[in-house]
């Protein structure tokens, strides 16, 4: 496992027992995992294992981030991403509003950037956005003053699933470095996928993604991952097996011809398991497809961490909230 | 009325001419060209233009613009689009048909022509619809058209889906010498995209346009021209593929001429990165080969002509998200610096990069100008080289604020422009 982190003084007021400092996570924003070092994600990581205990407690709320306020703004339905968002924000004091794009004023036709502007005319000291087009944060980012956290954009990043798998894996696995991970599903329409190569390749995991061609983007090698289309070459010896969600619409854009071959030929089921490094991790994201990408006796079974990564989520998130907007800030 | 323009340098493609000249115009045409100095004949009551130190052109032709009008004069209209010719140096422009309605009829055509009477500043050729409404199915009146003022007919922006319906439009336009403008692309392959299909889309997690999707175009199209025996031009070629294929097409004779546009020798898909609208345009900017390849293609004769594909659009349309702000960018302004960096960069020379905006649109299009033969209108540009200058959107005369350009430093400006021995455009003292 990690070393724990450096205790300071004045975190004790904070709440935590473990000292971090927010000053070694200087940004305004979080858009995706493109723009961190490996430094920088150990870094969250380490605050996000620091932050897990506080959800462990009786009273699960310190005043960190006690006089700030945190508008959660989804564009896009959901139910996991966002409650982890708000529990994270309220566990640490701030306090929150949540949006969704059918109780704002997008429905009266004004645009993104008018709707952020006016909530930021209100102050807010964080924006956390889901967003159904790429780039959407980064659109924000450029026109407000607020920190903009991508709670996941288009086909493009989800930075904040990305940590909170990487937090599952290291506390799992102890390290990230040399690690085997396997991708297994649509790449190309994923953003999970997209910020956790970048991420895992920053922290030198090795790491596999299969799928059919019609799944995998073009050039998808230039980020450094080994290629398959079919499951079982990619699962050999793998530590951490990611199956990604299968959106069923995309049998119309022709990606595949059916659930059941899917499931057939590229879903997670005992058999295939077998595969993997005996002490292997089965994660995903969410929402699952029981059935399709993964069986319900893996998705249950001894070697699912699915609801770790969803307790992990939270920690993560607040991890996050407290490095971008917490505490005093070095200019 | 008499004028002279005097001791420019003279680069008139079309006679072969690129020398120290004194232009004489009378009554809105060129009278003559001398040698500095000569016996003009001029007296009484002559305006002296100074070009000492400048070149003079034959105006320069852009035959593909997006004037808006009717419909979306918000985003530009005939009296702010030609003033944006003439800033950029062109006296004449081809207006694509894809306005609100479509001009597939003779009285959008004649509105047009009427509205530049009133309110253009440089001349302006209507582009005919291929089919009514551009929705791909039925031929529009191409006589009515012609004997209106169409020059051409064009699918821009909505090709033509279907191959039989093209084959048609091909072997009845040339009965009235319409040449067929084509917007190449295959709308199945292209469908949902945003930007160019590679490692970028893929980094960006945008829909991509496949290179494919443009030369199947380009190919079908050419191919088709072929059976219609009638001639064809493409528009906006972008791709290192679709140059080849052009280039193979002339070779083997066919009559096929194409243009790009100054964003394809100038940027590369990069001008996209951090989500950038105003770099969003169909096609979209490729890669450095691509680039490369539409240079020597200009450099080589493959294609014919720089043309802008001028479209402006509002903020309404470009500051949005990526994936739903509109295609296109404005060009007029900035298409002459970025045409001479080519010559800057030994890839063209002065006298091909005048044919390429000005004597070959002309002979494309089949209509007047592109040259500086005594006789003609004078429709003349005069052009500092060497005058440095920074791309300002919001100087812009184009109502269009949407280019990937803002902020660089160009060479080369239209310092005068004059249609019909008419200045619409000095920056001279």
């Amino acid at each position: 496992m990690q070393a724990p982190p450096r205790l300071k003084g004045r975190e004790v007021f904070f709440g935590l027992d473990k000292g971090l400092k927010a000053v070694e996570f200087n940004r305004k924003d979080l858009l995706g995992m493109e723009d961190l070092s490996r430094e920088e994600i150990t870094h969250i990581l380490d605050t996000a294992e620091a932050f897990k205990e506080i959800s462990e407690r009786e009273i699960k709320k310190v005043p960190t981030l006690r006089g700030k306020t945190v508008v959660h703004f989804f564009y896009e339905p959901s139910t996991r991403t966002r409650t982890s968002f708000e529990i994270a924000a309220k566990r640490l004091s701030a306090d929150t509003i949540s949006l969704s794009a059918s109780t704002s004023s997008l429905v009266k036709g004004e645009t993104l950037i008018d709707t952020v502007r006016n909530l930021e005319a209100m102050k807010p000291d964080a924006i956390v956005i889901r967003h159904s087009s790429s780039g959407a944060p980064h659109l924000l980012s450029q026109q407000i003053k607020s920190t903009v956290i991508n709670a996941g954009d288009g086909t493009h990043e989800h930075p904040t699933q990305a940590l909170l798998d990487m937090l599952t894996m290291r506390e799992i696995k102890g390290k990230l470095e040399g690690l085997r991970v396997t991708i297994i599903g649509d790449i190309t329409h994923s953003r999970v996928a997209r910020s956790n190569m970048i991420a895992l390749r920053t922290m030198g995991a090795e790491v596999r993604v299969a799928g059919p061609p019609t799944m995998l983007p073009p050039q998808l090698e230039e980020y450094g991952v080994e290629i398959f289309h079919r499951p079982e070459g990619a699962l050999e010896g793998a530590d951490v097996i990611m199956m990604l969600r299968i959106q069923l619409e995309r049998m119309k854009q022709h990606l595949f011809p059916g659930a059941r071959e899917y499931a057939r030929y590229y879903g997670l089921n005992p058999k295939r398991l077998e595969l993997c490094a005996p002490d292997a991790i089965v994660m995903h994201p969410g929402p699952m497809n029981r059935g399709v990408e993964i069986s319900p006796e893996v998705a249950d079974g001894p070697y699912s961490v699915i609801l770790d990564q969803v307790t992990n989520g939270v920690a993560v998130r607040m991890a996050l909230l407290y490095l971008l907007i917490g505490g005093e800030r070095d200019t | 009325m008499r004028i002279i323009v005097k001791g420019g340098r003279v680069v008139d493609p079309a006679n072969g001419l690129d020398d120290l000249r004194d232009i004489l115009i009378e009554d809105g045409r060129i009278l003559d060209m001398v040698t500095p100095g000569a016996e003009t004949g001029f007296y009484d009551g002559v305006e002296i233009i100074e070009a000492s130190g400048l070149i003079a052109v034959p105006g320069l032709i852009d035959m593909h613009v997006h004037l808006r009008e009717p419909g979306e004069e918000y985003k530009e209209n005939i009296a702010t689009g030609t003033a944006a010719a003439a800033a950029g140096g062109f006296t004449a422009v081809a207006a694509m048909p894809n306005t609100i309605p479509v001009n597939d009829n003779r009285s959008l055509t004649e509105y047009i022509l009427n509205q530049t009477r009133l309110t253009g500043v440089v001349r302006v050729y209507p582009v005919a619809a291929m089919t009514m409404g551009s929705r791909g199915d039925e031929l529009c009146q191409y006589g009515e058209l012609a004997d209106a003022g169409a020059v051409a007919v064009s699918d821009d922006g909505r090709p033509v889906p279907n191959t039989e319906v093209m084959r048609r439009v091909l072997e009845y336009s040339k009965v009235y010498n319409l040449l067929a403008i084509c917007h190449s692309e295959d709308l199945d392959l292209s469908a949902g995209g945003a930007m160019n299909e590679g490692t970028l889309s893929t980094r960006l997690g945008l829909n991509g346009m496949p290179v494919t999707a443009e030369e199947l175009g380009v190919y079908r199209d050419i191919q088709l021209a072929a059976l219609a025996e009638a001639p064809i031009h493409i528009a906006h070629i972008s791709t290192a593929g679709s140059v080849a294929i052009v280039r193979q097409a002339k070779a083997s004779g066919l009559p096929v001429t194409a243009e790009t546009a100054p964003h394809y020798f100038s940027l590369t898909e990069e001008a996209v990165i951090g989500y950038r609208t105003e770099a969003k345009m169909n096609p979209p900017l490729r890669t450095r080969k691509d680039v490369d390849s539409v240079r020597q293609g200009l450099a080589d004769g493959t294609l014919d002509a720089v043309a802008t594909d001028h479209a402006p659009h509002s903020e309404i349309e470009k500051d949005v998200e990526f994936d739903r702000a509109a295609f296109g960018i404005v060009g007029l302004e900035t298409a002459l610096p970025l045409t001479l960096d080519l010559v800057r960069r030994g890839y063209l020379s002065l006298s091909r990069t005048i044919a390429l905006m000005s004597a070959n649109p002309a002979k494309i299009l089949g209509i007047p100008g592109g040259t500086l033969t005594p006789g003609v209108a004078a429709d003349i540009t005069l052009i500092d080289l060497e005058a440095k200058w920074v791309v300002e959107a919001i100087k812009f005369k184009s109502l269009g604020r949407n280019t990937p350009f803002e902020g660089h430093t160009v060479r080369g400006r239209a310092e005068l422009t004059m249609v019909g021995g008419k200045i619409v455009q000095s920056r001279l003292n």
